[in-house]
């Protein structure tokens, strides 16, 4: 029974959360104490072992509470199988267009090798883009919803292209009657008047790369000058914030090595004017710049820094929103998507500059995930199924592990990189994972509480 | 109860039957995107 439930402490609130449905219960030290023994079914057990620790009657009411939850189902709940909505085949959701694989900065950490994936600087051609969208409409079955993602390299340096597949997709949702949504993730530095009207009038949505201290950002994504961008950048952002009102926008970093006090640069962000907010860890193999277990202690000490800081300013009413510890506790994805995760290489590809579709963005430039090209649709029948059935439940390591509906498998493209196999997820990611989720939902319990109380916490 | 507080309302063994409508959002969770991690996002229905 015990892999169907996980505890955790931080400071001083016990969390237990029951895998299978998804319960997440605020408990006592008695109750955590018992859940190391606690089965179901070993009362007696129970009381013989931690007799000398609590008192008899507690612990029987304690007991009491465990089996109504069982009776509720919101303890070991049984276990999940695939379930009969999971569909064999995925529908194609969302791309990715490569519009330029080229970029104007050298971030130290960038995987895409200054945007050019390893190949040859190149920008994606209106036609190109146009025939992502013709594939994306014919493979989206009854799906009203499509998505598209500009990304590069630097999508801004290619406007002629996100403008025609923009004009492209508003035509097509007239005729098919889908709705698309399109987003594009930018550096910043090209941002200007014209193309921030333009965007807004367009609906598009912005995810904007900034590392929070301007000291670190600096460092980290200068120019091909070797320049810093910080202030060239954060002007532009604050400029088209202001412009769609604070909304549809995402502002993203990456902390590296050498900021594990990253806690720093999500409130530099917030200080900076922005609420939107996620920053994450870089993935990087042999790097000095990338992280290896014994990175993690001092990586979980931040998230509990950081954890602190969120709910501190949350409770001065100054909050902010923070990716990762968003989490909608009682209406979270279905079964189906959880084990779905990412979707990437069977409800997400990327398209690359010429063409060509993979599994996700990067993928790109790894040859032998080359899936097809836009006019004549994914060609390989197997790597499209192989990861269509790398869900969680058929790993190795994920299906015991607690995070597993929540996490749901991880990235393939790093799994791919570290181990050279979708199906072995990339430890460090996994640890790292783990906590920022415990994290989450520590922040969702604590502010469940004291809604339900109606006061803070102290 | 006096040892425990459930905070939230799970949906997830409903949703073996119910789920599967494939209207959310695809959810990249790599560094370099907007790290939509399934865990952070919410059903479409
Ligand atoms: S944390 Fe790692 S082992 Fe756990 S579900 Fe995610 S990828 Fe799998
Ligand atoms: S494989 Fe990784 S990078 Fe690619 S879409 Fe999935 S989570 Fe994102």
């Amino acid at each position: 029974m015990k892999d169907r439930i996980h505890k955790f402490r931080q400071g001083d609130t016990y969390i237990l959360l029951d895998i299978n449905s998804g319960a997440v219960h605020v408990i006592d030290r008695m109750i955590y104490d018992m859940m190391d023994i606690f089965q179901g079914d070993n009362d007696e057990e129970v009381t013989a072992a931690l007799r000398s620790d609590y008192r008899e009657k507690d612990l029987q009411e304690a007991l009491g509470e465990l089996h109504s939850l069982m009776d509720a189902g919101q303890l070991f709940a049984p276990d999940i199988d695939v379930p009969p909505t999971f569909r064999q085949e995925g529908l194609v959701k969302s791309l990715c267009l490569m519009v330029a694989q080229d970029c104007n900065l050298r971030c130290r950490y960038c995987f895409g090798d200054a945007g050019s994936y390893g190949g040859e600087r190149a920008v994606m051609s209106p036609e190109v883009g146009r025939a992502a969208v013709d594939y994306l409409i014919s493979r989206c079955g009854q799906r009203k919803h499509c998505e598209i993602d500009f990304f590069g390299g630097e999508p801004l340096m290619n406007m002629r292209t996100v403008k025609a597949v923009t004009e492209y997709v508003r035509q097509k949702e007239k005729e098919t009657g889908k709705s698309f949504k399109l987003t594009l993730t930018t550096n910043g530095v090209l941002l200007d008047d014209p193309t921030i009207l333009w965007l807004n009038e367009n609906r598009i949505s912005v995810v904007l790369s900034v590392d929070g201290r301007k000291e670190v950002h600096d460092r980290m994504r200068p120019d091909a000058g070797g320049n810093g961008t910080y202030d060239r950048v954060i002007r532009n952002f604050r400029k088209l914030v202001d412009s769609r009102d604070g909304k549809n926008y995402y502002m993203r970093g990456t902390y590296t090595k050498e900021n594990l006090d990253f806690t720093e640069d999500v409130l530099a962000m917030k200080d900076a004017g922005f609420d939107i907010l996620s920053v994450e860890p870089v993935v990087l193999k042999d790097n000095p710049l990338g992280f290896t277990e014994e990175d993690l202690p001092r990586i979980y000490a931040e998230y509990d820094r950081l954890t602190e800081a969120y709910l501190r300013r949350h409770r001065e009413g100054r909050g902010f929103f923070f990716f990762h510890f968003n989490m909608d506790l009682s209406n979270g994805p279905c079964v189906a998507k959880r084990l779905a995760g990412c979707g990437a290489g069977h409800e997400y590809y990327a398209v690359a500059e010429n063409g060509d579709l993979y599994p996700c963005h990067q993928f790109v430039g790894r040859k032998k995930y080359k899936l097809g090209n836009v006019y004549d649709g994914v060609q390989d029948t197997e790597l499209p199924r192989y990861f269509r059935e790398s869900h969680v439940l058929n790993k190795e390591t994920c299906k015991d592990c607690w995070a597993r509906f929540f996490c749901s498998g991880g990235c393939h493209a790093n799994a791919d990189l570290f181990h050279g196999d979708i199906r072995k997820p990339y430890e460090v990611g996994c640890e790292i994972q783990k906590k920022r989720l415990e994290c989450a939902i520590l922040v969702q319990a604590l502010l469940a509480l004291e809604s339900m109380e109606g006061q803070p916490e102290t | 109860m006096k040892h425990i507080i459930t905070v939230n309302k799970p949906t997830m063994q409903k949703s073996l039957k119910t789920g599967g409508c494939g209207e959310c959002q695809a959810s990249c969770q790599s560094a370099c995107k907007t790290s939509c991690t399934v865990g952070n996002q919410v059903c479409e229905k």
